[in-house]
This record gives structure tokens, C-alpha cells and sequence, in this order.
């Protein structure tokens, strides 16, 4: 089943490259990974820190490397997000003018990428994964994306390219800190060993250093962020969606996969810098994104801003926290994915995202209104949505590890800073609001349609994930915290 | 079942290349295109019985012709590369014929094209026996074998100005560069009295023994090698030659030509790896390999020159193979090399002859032929490094083996090569997909072409995922 899950979409793409209708395939696909992802999900088997689903074949049994595919609670969740997003990003795509079929392979290719990431229990193939969304990524911003998408095009790939080599390197010294006896690029045997502590103190320094700055450029941790804005402002609404909603995630992903069971010396030894950077992230992106004019910028600077939240959860390294970084990578990845959607409706019809010139748009598209303000609201944290579950987790996680952790308490003074993350976000997020859809509606944008009725589905299913997840975190909490149990239990 | 010893491939592909040369001069009537396929098919036929080739024996107890000669795994692969390689461009030429053909106005129809195919046979025995050359005579012999061939294939269009410029240049280059293997060879034969590179290991090894006069020598043949590979400081040749050149000829001098070069340097070296000035002088070339081959191609805009540069900077990649001595590394590496560059140049060969060599004449190729477009796409991408492509495995081992022994300069720097290696192959893609074409008639490809390019695409994925048939190649 996990195995359906990564290559319906590929397989699809590659249907739709060979000349089966685009759309309609995509769409198929997307149902069908949805409902594997979903059965996943109802016969996960709880309170099991484990693999469930395992599957693998041997590829390269003198590295003993081996494609293999299962899922615990920390990646089925992704993968469930993965799916959801790439069912409402491939709805609301709808007609593209110029190669279409290439336009839905590639976004499909993105998906089944970010799937088998989350899959994989192989670090290679977690790896290279990742890395086969990176040509479509290229090609969705360059042929179909707007504004300046030719530099946004360039800086996303090499920006990424060198980030994953990088991270390449950091695993490939993972992989050969290990004894030779036990060497392997399966996660199950390098959590064994990191369990006999044959991963070296200084060896996890290393490494984390490098994972860091590697996941740190997928996920556009600051100071590396500056590509996220630029390509999800030029981007087609899906590939903006799927991007800031599943694939960045994989770094953050890969941080709590790999650094929090494998290297916690390594993550106890830089906490400082990550916090300095997360605050970065929180305050200084934050007060940028409060400057910006355009309401697609925003997004993505919002979007940047977002993942300070979510680091702080990985580095405090409390059971707490580190659920509620998991709750929050889902309930950012379905807000964002929303917010793209309608602005990308918006562009379409206006032409423009500029704020200024926009205005009074409830008026006229009232659902688009609704739909945008439910993600405005799941942004900024409103109880109710899942948002606030997973930020309220970390801020409670991370404030209490500063009373453990005699260092400056460093991680009260980092989450007092980002509550006011919450207050600045609270203040790009409902200005961006007010100018788009409140006030009167200018001359100009009198005649502007709603969204069609058709594109109601990815909304309501959107939504209803953000709401159901928020009013009932419990069944999240309790599929992901088993996977952290183990290590953090013993971290401490 | 018949035993065949290795040297029989050389010498049935020799037979071959006399036969078809025969067949050349006194079958005036035929197309000469014939010819092309039957030395595909008879270096097919070879290819095939290389895999039943009894091994040699060991190189303590050689005598006579083994002295010179071996037979081990690395060479029988080598020949065969080199062997598959040869097919390729031939296959390549078949499509070039025309250019060649209307290249000599006025001539007899098809003058010069019999030649065309057969001068590659020799060359391909010569890069046979190259990788099996274990003393410095025979490698001496056999790359002026290579070399001369060579010299006919890249001025073989000589009206054009362009290819008589490569022409002059490879010649007069590669014949100082011949001058410098000589004179090495002289100066380690002088320090230790010896040719054979085995016992040239025992006589290094000897701690009485001065080692600066061999270390000299050592670093003359290097030159020597360094311009085989296309090795900065020896790369001045190199684009301009690889745009000169006939295209075919251009993927051959990148592909055999710099894979044989990359067996004799391993070969080579080990003699001398007990010296440590031997190791860091690798590292600096290694480093200024990379360094210029990949920002020089960054402004490219000849997709022949990009290539060009291209393989300066894969020269790069392998050094530090090299310098890890890595030896199923390398060898992976220049599979996938053979695989993504072969490929890349096929695609050039066709789209060259409708459009042109620039890569604003690959403008909208999605359009004008969805096939070519996708196959140059993975090309480019293998190149680049991409994961599930063969290119990037390539670099997986090589980096590997540089992190297991902590060069970590070359590794910062490989990184960011990588980085800018990303930009100017997805230049190529960027004018595939993105741009829209000038012309929009469609692009033939004839079916000969369409089975070879699909091969290496089929084959540049499948190595990509699943590596374990060339490390086994090596082990057994």
C-alpha cells in the first residue's frame, strides 16, 4: 500500500507524459493516493514507535542499501498531508494554456517525489526522492510561472541543488560514522547503532552541522531563506502549493527523522546557533513579511516566517514540542496550500496582487473571501484550527525545557520572542486581509466571478482537515509521540 | 565452449577495420553507409565475445608478451567501453554523413566517407590496447596509435576553416604532449632501469633508491596524460578542438579518448603512490579542474563548447577519484560519462543539422520533437547530477570515497562546482521547454538513431537506480 501511495503519481506522470488525457489522470491519481493514504491511516496500528507496512528490495547488497518503503506515525502524517495538498493543488489547477500535459506530470512528479521521501526508511532513497522534484520544480516556475520567474527559477534550483548536495554529504558521513560491521543506509539499523552509541560525539557534531545547513536550505531556515518568496511569488498556484505545503517540509522532516533518534549530541551541541537562527526566522522574516506590498510576497515571506515556529519545536527537543512541530508542519502545509490557492484564483482574475490596487473582494466572491479568511485565521493561530494545537505544544515544550537546560535559559527568552512572532503574524495576516477583501469594491473589479462551484471540494477539504485536526489533535498526538518516545525519553 | 584470449578482440577488430577499408577501395558503387553497419555489426560481434575471455596470468609470473600486455578485469571492461563507445559513434556518423558528404563540393558522390567509418575501428583498437598496456613502450605505441587516428578524424571536414583551426591545434598539441610521455618515460627508465610499471613498483619501493629523478619523470608523463584527460593546466585544447571537430569525433575524443586516458593514469600512478608529492600535485590538478572547467562554462553559449567545457569540469570529478584512487569509483563515473554524454551528443548530431549548434537553436525543441527534447533533458540532468540518473551515482561514489578519506577541500569545492554545474546544464533545459521555437516543422529521427537513444536514456535511469552490474563487473 505504501508502495501505491509513491508510484501512483509517478506513474501517472509518466502516463500523462506518454499522451493519456492530463487532467483526468492527474485527478484520478490523486483520489486514488488520497484513499491509500486514508486506508493508511485507519489501519495504522497506535502506540507502536515502529515501521508498520515495511517493504523492501535489495539493490546494492554490498552498501547494503535497499529500497525500502513503510511508514510510522510521524510519516504517515506527512504523507497524508502530501496527499490531501496534491489533491486540491491538481482541482485547482484546472486548464493551462501551453503544455498541459507536461504542467500536470510534473506537478505529479513533485508529489510521488515528496511521498516517497516520507516513505522511504532508506536514507538513500530518502534522499533521491527529494531530489526528483527538483527538474519539475524548475520547469513549473520557468514555462508557467509569472512575474520575474526566470531569476525565481534559477535561484529555487541552485539554491536547492547545492542544499541537497550538502545534505548529501552530511548523510554520506552518517552513514560512515557507523562501525563498518553495521554500516547501512537503513534508518531502523542506524537508530541501533546510534542506540549502542557508536555514532561518536564529535562525528554528530559534524554531521548535524551539515544536515542542518543542508535541511536548512530546503526548509529556507534563515539566513538561507531568500530563495522561498522570490519562487513561490512566481510560481503557478499548485506548484506553490505543493511546494510551501509538503515538499519544504522535507527538510523539516528529515531534521526530526534523522537529528532527534541519531545525533543528539550533535543537536544539544548547536542548539544555540539554530535558536539565534529560528529568531531570525520568526522576527526578522516576520517584520519583512509585514513590509511586503504584494500579497503573493507575503505569502511566501509568511510562509518563511512559519518554519521559525517549527524548528523551535524540533530544537527544544521535548516530547511536547516536537508533537506539536509535527501538528503544526501539517496545519501549515494545508493553511498555506489554501492561502496560494486563492491568491492564485485571484491573479487569474485580476491580473494583479498587488494590495493596494485590490480591495473589497468579499463582496463580490464571497466563498473565495470565506476560503481566504479561514486561512488567514489558521495562520495566525486561532483556536480551532490545528495551527494553534501545534503552536501552543511548542511554546509550551520549548518554554518549559529553559527551565532544564541551565544555559541562559535560552529557550524562554527564544519562545517569549516568538509569541511576538504570533502578534506580527497576527498583523501581516489580517492587514493583507482587510486590503484584499474589505472596503468597498472598486469600479474595476465590479464584474469579478466566485469561484466556481466545483472548486468548493478542495477547499471544504482543506478546511475540514485544518478544523477536524484542530478540534480533535489528540489521535495526531497519539500516532506521532510513540515514534519520539524512545530517544527523547532517553535524551533527557 | 571456445576459449578466446583477450588480445584476439584486438586483433579480430584490426581484421575488421583492413576488411572494411578493402571493401572501401574496390566497391566503388555501394552506399558507403554499408560499410557503417557492418562495422557496427562486426564490433558487435567482438563486443559479445569479450564477455567469454579467459583470464591472464598474474603479473609475478608473466613472460614474453604479458609483460607488456594484461588481461585483468579493469582492461576487459575497459575494452569494452571502449568497444560500445565506437558503436555509438558510429551510429552517430551515419547520421552525420550528410555533413560530411557536403562538406567536399564537388567531389565524387560519398567521397570520403568510407574512411570516415573506418578510421574509428583503428582508433578503437588503439583505446583496447591502451587499457591493457602495462609498460611504458606499449603505452607509448598504442596512444600514438589513438593519436593518429585522431588526427585524421578531427580535420576530416577540412574545407571548413573551423575544423582545420581543430585540426592544426590537436596536432601540434598532442604531438608536444607525445613528446612530453617520451621524455618522462626516459627519465623513469633512467632512474630505475625499468619500463615494465610492475617492477617499476619493486624498484620504487626500494628505499636506497633517489626517488626525484623518477618523481620528474613521473610528472612529465603526467603532462603527458593530463592532456588526455583534459586536465587543467592541459585543457587549452580543448574547446576549440571539441568545436572544431566533426561532432561524432568530438563525442569519441570525450568519451574513449578520456576513458583510456583515465585507465593509464591509474595505471600509471600506482607505481607511484608510495610517494606523497605524488598525491598532493593530484589534489592542486584536481582542484583547477574543477575550479575552471566549471566556471568557464558557465557563460557558454555553444552547446559543442558547453560540452566542451563540460567535460573539463567531469575531468574534475574524476581527479578526485583519482586522488582517492577509488578505482570502481572512477570506473562508474566514466560509465555513466559514456552513457550521459553519448546520449547528449546524439541529440546534438540531429538537432545540429536542422537548426544549429547554439544553444538558442535548441529553442522550443519540446515542441519540434517531444523525444529528442526529453532525451537531451536527461542527458542534461545526468550531467548536472540528479538523482535516479546514472550522473548522479556517479558523484555519489566519487564524493563517498573523498568524505571516507577527508579531502575535505575537494569536497567543498566539488560541492560548489556541483552548484554551478546545475546552472549551465539547466540552460539547455531552459531553452527546450521554456522558449518558444523559431520554426515549428517537426525533427526527424531515423529509426537506427531512435533504438541508440533510447538505449542510453533506458540505460542512464537504470544505472541510476540500480548501480550493482558495473561494481560487479569489476569484483569478479
Amino acid at each position: 500500500m505504501v508502495l501505491f501511495t509513491i508510484f501512483c503519481p509517478i506513474v501517472a506522470a509518466i502516463l500523462i507524459m506518454v499522451g493519456a488525457p492530463a487532467r483526468k489522470t492527474a485527478l484520478a491519481a490523486s483520489v486514488l493516493t488520497l484513499s491509500a493514504a486514508l486506508f493508511l491511516f485507519a489501519s495504522f496500528g497506535y502506540g507502536r514507535g515502529d515501521f508498520q507496512h515495511v517493504t523492501s528490495f535489495a539493490i546494492s547488497p554490498e552498501w547494503r542499501l535497499n529500497f525500502t518503503t513503510g511508514i510510522d506515525g510521524l510519516s504517515l502524517i506527512m504523507v497524508l498531508l502530501a496527499t490531501i495538498v496534491t489533491l486540491a493543488a491538481v482541482w485547482f489547477a484546472g486548464a493551462i494554456d501551453k503544455y498541459e500535459n507536461a504542467f500536470y506530470a510534473c506537478l505529479l512528479f513533485i508529489s510521488g517525489g515528496a511521498i516517497g521521501a516520507f516513505a522511504s526508511i532508506d536514507l538513500f532513497f530518502f534522499y533521491a526522492f527529494h531530489e526528483l522534484a527538483l527538474i519539475p520544480t524548475f520547469l513549473l516556475i520557468g514555462i508557467w510561472g509569472s512575474g520575474n520567474r526566470v531569476a525565481a527559477a534559477w535561484k529555487i534550483t541552485i539554491y536547492l541543488a547545492i542544499g541537497s548536495f550538502i545534505l548529501l554529504l552530511g548523510l554520506i558521513l552518517l552513514y560512515q560514522s557507523v562501525p563498518l560491521a553495521s554500516r547501512s543506509f537503513d534508518i531502523r539499523a542506524l537508530q541501533a547503532a546510534a542506540g549502542l552509541g557508536q555514532i561518536s560525539a564529535d562525528a554528530q557534531r559534524h554531521i548535524y552541522l551539515l544536515l542542518l545547513i543542508g535541511f536548512g536550505i530546503l526548509v529556507s531556515l534563515f539566513p538561507f531563506h531568500t530563495w522561498a518568496p522570490e519562487a513561490y511569488a512566481s510560481a503557478p498556484a499548485p506548484a506553490a502549493m505543493l511546494h510551501a505545503g509538503v515538499l519544504k517540509k522535507f527538510g523539516l522532516y528529515g531534521l526530526l527523522r534523522l537529528a532527534i533518534p541519531l545525533l543528539p549530541e550533535g543537536a544539544r551541541h548547536w542548539t544555540t546557533l539554530l535558536v539565534i537562527l529560528l529568531l531570525g526566522n520568526i522576527i526578522y522574516v516576520g517584520l519583512v513579511t509585514i513590509a511586503q506590498k504584494r500579497l503573493d510576497w507575503m505569502l511566501g515571506y509568511s510562509s518563511v516566517m512559519h518554519m521559525g515556529y517549527i524548528f523551535l519545536g524540533i530544537a527544544s527537543a521535548t516530547i511536547l514540542a516536537t508533537t506539536g512541530a509535527v501538528v503544526l508542519i501539517f496545519a501549515h502545509g494545508l493553511s498555506i496550500a489554501l492561502l496560494f490557492a486563492i491568491a492564485g484564483e485571484l491573479r487569474k482574475r485580476t491580473g494583479t496582487l498587488v494590495l493596494d490596487e485590490l480591495g473589497g473582494f468579499a463582496r463580490v466572491m464571497p466563498f473565495a473571501g470565506l476560503a481566504f479568511g479561514f486561512g488567514v485565521f489558521a495562520a495566525i493561530g486561532l483556536p480551532g484550527f490545528a495551527n494553534f494545537a501545534g503552536e501552543i505544544m511548542i511554546f509550551f515544550g520549548a518554554f518549559k525545557n529553559g527551565w532544564e537546560m541551565d544555559r541562559f535559559h535560552i529557550f524562554q527568552i527564544a519562545t517569549v520572542l516568538a509569541l511576538w512572532g504570533v502578534v506580527i503574524s497576527t498583523v501581516y495576516m489580517l492587514r493583507a486581509y482587510r486590503k484584499a477583501f474589505m472596503g468597498t469594491t472598486s469600479e474595476q473589479w465590479r464584474q469579478l466571478a466566485d469561484l466556481r462551484p466545483a472548486l468548493h471540494v478542495p477547499v471544504m477539504l482543506l478546511v475540514g482537515a485544518l478544523l477536524c485536526y484542530g478540534f480533535f489533535p489528540q489521535t495526531f498526538v497519539r500516532m506521532v509521540a510513540p515514534a519520539f518516545r524512545n530517544y527523547l525519553a532517553a535524551n533527557r | 565452449m571456445m576459449r578466446i584470449t583477450a588480445p584476439e578482440l584486438e586483433i579480430a577488430v584490426l581484421v575488421l577495420g583492413m576488411v572494411i577499408l578493402m571493401v572501401e577501395a574496390f566497391a566503388t558503387k555501394i552506399d558507403k553507409r554499408i560499410l557503417a553497419f557492418a562495422a557496427i555489426a562486426g564490433l558487435a560481434v567482438v563486443l559479445v565475445a569479450s564477455f567469454f575471455v579467459a583470464p591472464s596470468p598474474s603479473p609475478a609470473q608473466a613472460t614474453g608478451f604479458w609483460n607488456f600486455y594484461t588481461a585483468d578485469r579493469l582492461s576487459i571492461f575497459f575494452k569494452q567501453f571502449a568497444l560500445l563507445t565506437t558503436i555509438v559513434v558510429l551510429i552517430m556518423m551515419t547520421d552525420y554523413a550528410p555533413v560530411v558528404r557536403s562538406s567536399f563540393p564537388g567531389a565524387t558522390p560519398q567521397a570520403g566517407l568510407g574512411e570516415f567509418f573506418a578510421l574509428p575501428i583503428f582508433t578503437c583498437v588503439g583505446l583496447m590496447y591502451l587499457v591493457s598496456a602495462v609498460d611504458f613502450i606499449f603505452i607509448f605505441v598504442s596512444l600514438e596509435l589513438v593519436t593518429i587516428s585522431f588526427y585524421v578524424l578531427v580535420s576530416f571536414t577540412r574545407r571548413n576553416p573551423i575544423t582545420l583551426e581543430a585540426g592544426i591545434k590537436y596536432l601540434v598539441l598532442s604531438a608536444l604532449s607525445t613528446a612530453f610521455l617520451v621524455y618522462g618515460i626516459a627519465w623513469i627508465f633512467g632512474a630505475t632501469g625499468q619500463t615494465n610499471l610492475h617492477r617499476l613498483t619493486e624498484a620504487l619501493a626500494n628505499p636506497a633508491m633517489n626517488h626525484s629523478a623518477a618523481l620528474l619523470g613521473m610528472v612529465l608523463v603526467l603532462v603527458a596524460l593530463g592532456f588526455k584527460i583534459s586536465a587543467v593546466p592541459f585543457q587549452i585544447w580543448v574547446p576549440d578542438v571539441y568545436q572544431g571537430a566533426p561532432t561524432p569525433v568530438t563525442a569519441y575524443l570525450s568519451v574513449g579518448s578520456k576513458a583510456a586516458g583515465f585507465v593509464v593514469l591509474l595505471r600509471v600512478l600506482q607505481p607511484f603512490l608510495v610517494l606523497p608529492e605524488t598525491q598532493r600535485l593530484i589534489v592542486l590538478i584536481a582542484l583547477l579542474t574543477l575550479i575552471y572547467g566549471n566556471l568557464a562554462a558557465l557563460p557558454q553559449a555553444n552547446l559543442k563548447r558547453l560540452l566542451a567545457y563540460s567535460s573539463i569540469a567531469h575531468a574534475g570529478y574524476l581527479l578526485i577519484g583519482v586522488v582517492c584512487f577509488d578505482v570502481r569509483a572512477i570506473t562508474f563515473y566514466l560509465v555513466a560519462y559514456l552513457l550521459m554524454t553519448l546520449l547528449s551528443f546524439a541529440v546534438l548530431i540531429i538537432v545540429a543539422q536542422q537548426a544549429g549548434e547554439e544553444i538558442s537553436d535548441f529553442d522550443g525543441l519540446a515542441r519540434r520533437s517531444p523525444f529528442l527534447a526529453f532525451a537531451m533533458l536527461i542527458g542534461m540532468v545526468s550531467l548536472a547530477g540528479v538523482p535516479f540518473t546514472a550522473g548522479f551515482l556517479g558523484k555519489f561514489y566519487i564524493f563517498y570515497a573523498a568524505v571516507l578519506q577527508r579531502q575535505i577541500t575537494l569536497v567543498v569545492v566539488g560541492v560548489i562546482t556541483v552548484g554551478c554545474g546545475f546552472y549551465y546544464y539547466l540552460k539547455v533545459v531552459r531553452a527546450m521547454y521554456w522558449q518558444s521555437p523559431e520554426k515549428a516543422d517537426k525533427i526527424p529521427v531515423n529509426g537506427l538513431s531512435r533504438f541508440a537513444i533510447s538505449a542510453l536514456i533506458i540505460s542512464t535511469i537504470w544505472l541510476g537506480i540500480y548501480p550493482q552490474p558495473i561494481l560487479d563487473a569489476l569484483k569478479r
